[in-house]
């Protein structure tokens, strides 16, 4: 198991998840603020940048892409 | 820390000839290995953390066995590639040829991560095996939570082991649904039904004149037909989702039937329950590295690619492209084209022997790419289950009402006045879409295809290479 921060909740993941994995394991669909409403993974292969998140602050990670590590700190991101 | 720049595979020390592969996945791998038979020393790059492309998508400790199709087969091309350079997490910014020599710049590291190590790749030539995203046509509604691409959907369930939802409407066409809708079963979530947007008259002038050639195919087809049947699946053709109901999330969809233009036929929409839905409606091929290596692409609005002779050669010398990116045909297809295209690219000869088995497969692969395109290809009727405000360009929020308004300017002018194809996508989700309604409303669209950076990379590491470190 893993164990990452999203905001301030802690939760848990499998071993070699993807954060979008991870997130959606936790039942989560939507981490990402645009301008009609809530976004979570809409492609899944790294294409559509709908899934974006703040990664240990660095911005613009693809969570659907970046195998999540023990004690990341993720953070929503908001864009117009 | 300082960015390690490597030339790889130097003529001077082997004198074999440099093959770089941009792609891990069916193609690319069947041209690692025909390279590395021919003699050629070979570097493969891939962006994903690991080998096998959407294909053969995987986690060790995480993929059910039973969503793989294909396997030894895998496990065999893999294994040959501990005799060539492989990297992947490897992202592709810039790619150039001229004069017969092929310069790749890359940045190689966790996904989007910072600091990245710059890579730079000298070779001989180069087989374009970039494969494929999903192409997922707008709905209304279509861009709520819950709502996925059906690659979405198996990439979650192959990969992470997970669903979006527990109750699934897949829909759009082909047969990609059909292994989609075995892996969300597989993965936990009840498939509610498979809407397949063709209708009988299609499919039979796509699949029955000449059965014989989904003979290679038809065994995993009936394996996905025999899936549907055990989790009890509904498959219903001429049906589509029409529209996405829902306030901060998925809460249903409206099924209507289709007539054979993919046009709602009125009176026969109904409500189904879900909390989330999956839609494919087709591919589209990944032309970015293609087209800034300066290969001919050729179609239409069904569909441009890159143009290969026989030799898997585009019209670029050292350039070799192979699998989607030269038209949708599979991975049966993508695994004999690349095979092909590596051996050529290594120097080989098209009449070797050991090139017989891949140019008949691929000659039959290529007739059954024809009949796909012909039973499910997209129709245009579709854009009138569309409403005036449905959001088409998701990047940018950009609805089918504005695009139509500026339908008569040049794609460039409307691209700039609207903004649609203008995020972080670059286009890649919505270019088809945006196409079709601007020629709808007597617009000549042409070139979303074209895109100034390859793949995502930040701007400190493109300084890095220029300065010889990333930037602080």
């Amino acid at each position: 198991m893993i164990r990452i921060t999203v905001g301030d909740e802690a939760i848990e993941g499998r071993d070699g998840q993807t954060i979008a994995g991870v997130l959606i394991g936790a039942g989560r669909t939507a981490w990402r603020t645009a301008q009609t409403g809530d976004r979570g993974v809409f492609c899944g292969i790294g294409v559509c940048h709908d899934c974006l998140v703040t990664v240990n602050d660095v911005e613009g990670v693809r969570a659907c892409q970046r195998e999540a590590v023990d004690g990341d700190r993720v953070e929503r991101e908001v864009r117009a | 820390m300082t960015a390690a720049t490597g030339t790889v595979g130097t003529t001077g020390t082997t004198g074999a000839t440099r093959v770089a592969i941009l792609g891990g996945g069916p193609a690319g791998l069947a041209a690692a290995q025909a390279a590395l038979a021919a003699g050629a020393a070979v570097t493969l790059l891939d962006e994903g953390g690991r080998l096998g492309g959407q294909y053969w998508r995987h986690h060790e400790g995480l993929t059910d066995r039973r969503l793989q199709h294909g396997w030894a087969r895998f496990e065999r091309l893999r294994g040959v590639l501990d005799r060539a350079e492989v990297h992947t997490g490897a992202s592709v910014w810039s790619a150039e040829a001229s004069d017969g020599v092929v310069r790749l710049r890359a940045v190689v590291g966790a996904a989007d991560a910072a600091g990245r190590v710059a890579l730079d790749i000298e070779a001989d030539a180069v087989v374009v095996a970039t494969g494929a995203h999903d192409l997922a046509l707008p709905v209304p509604g279509w861009t709520l939570p819950g709502v996925t691409t059906a690659g979405a959907a198996q990439a979650l369930a192959k990969r992470d082991g997970v669903t979006v939802g527990r109750r699934t409407v897949v829909s759009g066409a082909g047969p990609f649904l059909l292994p989609v809708a075995q892996s969300l079963s597989v993965a936990g979530s009840e498939v509610v039904g498979v809407h397949e947007a063709s209708r009988l008259g299609g499919l039979a002038a796509g699949w029955l004149p000449r059965p014989w050639q989904l003979v290679g195919k038809a065994g995993e087809l009936v394996e996905y037909v025999g899936a549907l049947a055990r989790h009890r699946i509904p498959y219903r053709i001429g049906s589509g989702v029409v529209r996405v109901l829902g306030t901060d999330r998925v809460e249903g969809v409206v099924i209507a039937a289709l007539d054979a233009d993919w046009r709602p036929i009125p009176g026969t929409e109904r409500e189904v329950a879900c909390d989330s839905v999956a839609l494919g409606h087709g591919f589209t091929p990944r032309l970015e590295v293609a087209i800034a290596l300066g290969a001919v692409i050729e179609g239409d609005r069904r569909g441009r690619f890159v143009v290969v002779d026989e030799s898997q050669r585009t019209s670029v010398d050292g350039v070799f492209a192979a699998g989607e990116v030269t038209g949708i045909g599979g991975a049966d297809a993508a695994l004999a084209e690349g095979a092909v295209a590596g051996f050529m690219a290594a120097g080989g000869a098209l009449d070797d022997g050991r090139m017989r088995g891949p140019l008949a497969v691929r000659r039959r692969m290529r007739a059954f790419a024809a009949r796909l395109e012909r039973a499910h290809g997209i129709q245009p009727g579709w854009t009138s289950w569309l409403s005036d405000d449905t959001v088409v360009c998701r990047c940018e929020n950009v609805t089918r009402r504005t695009i139509a308004v500026r339908a008569d300017a040049p794609l460039r002018a409307m691209k700039l006045a609207t903004r649609a194809g203008l995020g972080a996508c670059q286009g890649r989700t919505c270019g088809r879409a945006v196409e079709a309604i601007v020629a709808d409303a007597g617009g000549a669209p042409e070139g979303f295809d074209r895109r100034p950076v390859l793949a995502p990379v930040r701007l400190g590491e493109v300084a890095a290479v220029a300065t010889g470190g990333p930037e602080q």
